[in-house]
């Protein structure tokens, strides 16, 4: 088991600013609570010093933040990259929305991030502090004067649970050993939600999708939604701000969110993780990437700078949509 | 005696180049399909965006059909290939959430084929007609 500590990052971030390498570094500073860490950028050593942090809850994929951090500085930002946020940033570099030359990554090896709703299940309300520097997680909370102990597979967020690569497939430099490409079991709710019929997939969704408040997080934090124009950014669209009026726009938002990243979403789980619903939206997206390999082949966004997707491609000999539902209902 | 009045409202999708001219054929010959297809004409079938299946279910449509060129014949050489890719993803997430898969449909239809049009047509209607009514993707607020 590879933990990576606050003091490794910051001796790494501090060595690249000092050596003139990096102009700045992309981390996390603590927020209100242990749990509730943001990204920022960070200067000089004495910055880093006082503010960085580094724990389970860092789940952040900084790939996103490259495209607006990027754009106006001297020299390069160092950004630290988990295996799975350099898909994402191959898949950026691949659609050109920020200047490779800018960018010093390290990859960090990663053992999976915590899901703060999963520590509060166990933990009760009120957690004062969390200590993650061992093997288990020590939650104090206000009511409680012994800290609980928390194993990490009680902790871990869905997406660390079903990893799909220990592997970095994009850096400038590691820290520590890297890892492989491993076979998940990521599909399988997926597969099991096709098993079902109609009208149990139609009341599952129903009943998951009708919590959304439309805040919109999902997809600010989707490092697959990066166009300039969206009308999610247009506070005169009248779009942004709407909350979903019935149940027709909670699926139309939904389909249209997940179609959006269709063959461009590396899975990277982050709208899963900020959803304040615990929405499985991952499950969308899953039901593309499963589709379009069992369709099209195997394909994983951003494995490689300058892939070309499913659906911006095709062959002659794809199938027809009906010959789909026939394959599947042969299948099962 | 009680008679069953419920007649759905179908969109389709027409290319220019084949299947809006297969329609036009299907008239010509008077061949008959019900009058409650409402035919929109697109430059190919490949314009068809996914949202506006998803715009046409909310104000009313109880099922939507594409018609295209058949493959190769794309007047455009390849937007019908997209356009099978992007259906075959949007009609198996649409089933994947529970809506009835007959409710969507893809044809290649030609310009010689009035005939096919028709009978996708009659057949198309006569599906969406037994499945009744499109109330997994209605929006109360644009029903009449
Ligand atoms: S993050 Fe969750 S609640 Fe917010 S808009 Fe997305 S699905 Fe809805
Ligand atoms: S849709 Fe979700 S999993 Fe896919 S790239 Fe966006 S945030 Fe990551």
């Amino acid at each position: 088991m590879q933990k990576i500590t606050r003091d490794v990052l910051i001796d790494k971030a501090s060595a690249l600013l000092s050596d003139g390498t990096v102009s700045c570094v992309l981390g996390w500073k603590k927020g209100e609570f242990d749990y509730d860490v943001t990204p920022a950028v960070f200067t000089t050593h004495d910055e880093l010093i006082k503010d960085f942090v580094f724990s389970d809850f860092c789940g952040a994929n900084f790939s996103k933040y490259l495209v607006s951090k990027t754009k106006n500085i001297e020299g390069r930002i160092l950004v630290f990259l988990k295996p799975c946020d350099t898909y994402s940033f191959n898949q950026l570099l691949t659609e050109h929305r920020f200047d490779r030359e800018k960018v010093y990554a390290v990859g960090i090896p990663c053992e999976g991030m915590a899901d703060i709703s999963k520590v509060r299940a166990i933990s009760g309300e009120g957690i004062a502090s969390i200590d993650t520097s061992g093997d288990k997680m020590l939650v104090t909370t206000l009511y409680d004067d012994e800290p609980v102990e928390i194993a990490p597979c009680d902790f871990l967020a869905e997406r660390c649970i079903n990893c799909k690569s220990k592997k970095h497939v994009a850096f400038d430099e590691l820290i520590g050993e890297d890892g492989d490409v491993i076979d998940s079991n990521r599909f399988d709710e997926v597969a099991r939600l096709e098993s079902l019929t109609p009208d149990e997939r139609f009341a599952f969704w129903q009943n998951e999708l009708s919590r959304c408040i439309r805040c919109n997080a999902c997809r600010d934090a989707c490092p697959a939604c990066t166009c300039e124009k969206c009308v999610f950014d247009n506070p005169a669209s009248g779009i942004e701000n709407k909350s979903p009026a019935n149940e027709f726009e909670e699926k139309l938002f939904h389909i249209i969110r997940a179609y959006h990243v269709a063959g461009r979403c590396t899975d990277c789980g982050e709208c899963s993780r900020v959803c304040p619903q615990n929405i499985p939206l991952h499950l969308l997206n899953r039901k593309f990437i499963k589709d379009m390999n069992d369709f099209y082949g195997e394909y994983q966004a951003g494995a490689e700078v300058g892939m070309r997707a499913p659906l911006v491609d095709y062959t002659t000999e794809d199938l027809e949509p009906g010959e789909v539902f026939d394959r599947r209902d042969t299948d099962a | 005696m009680q008679v069953n009045e419920y007649k759905p409202l179908i969109v389709a999708f027409c290319c220019n180049w084949c299947s809006y001219a297969g329609a036009d054929l299907a008239g010509n010959n008077r061949l008959s399909y019900p009058a409650d297809v409402k035919i929109i004409r697109v430059p190919c079938s490949c314009r068809v965006n996914p949202m506006f299946i998803l715009r046409a279910f909310q104000r009313g449509a109880d099922g939507v059909i594409i018609c295209g060129c058949h493959p190769g014949d794309c007047h455009y050489t390849s937007g019908n290939y997209y356009t099978r890719r992007r259906m075959a993803a949007l009609f198996s997430m649409l089933d994947f959430l529970g809506i009835e898969r007959e409710r969507t449909r893809l044809e290649w239809v030609s310009a010689a084929e009035g005939a096919k049009f028709a009978a996708t047509m009659n057949d198309f209607v006569e599906t969406v007609t037994a499945l009744g009514e499109n109330k997994r993707l209605e929006d109360l607020r644009c029903k009449k």
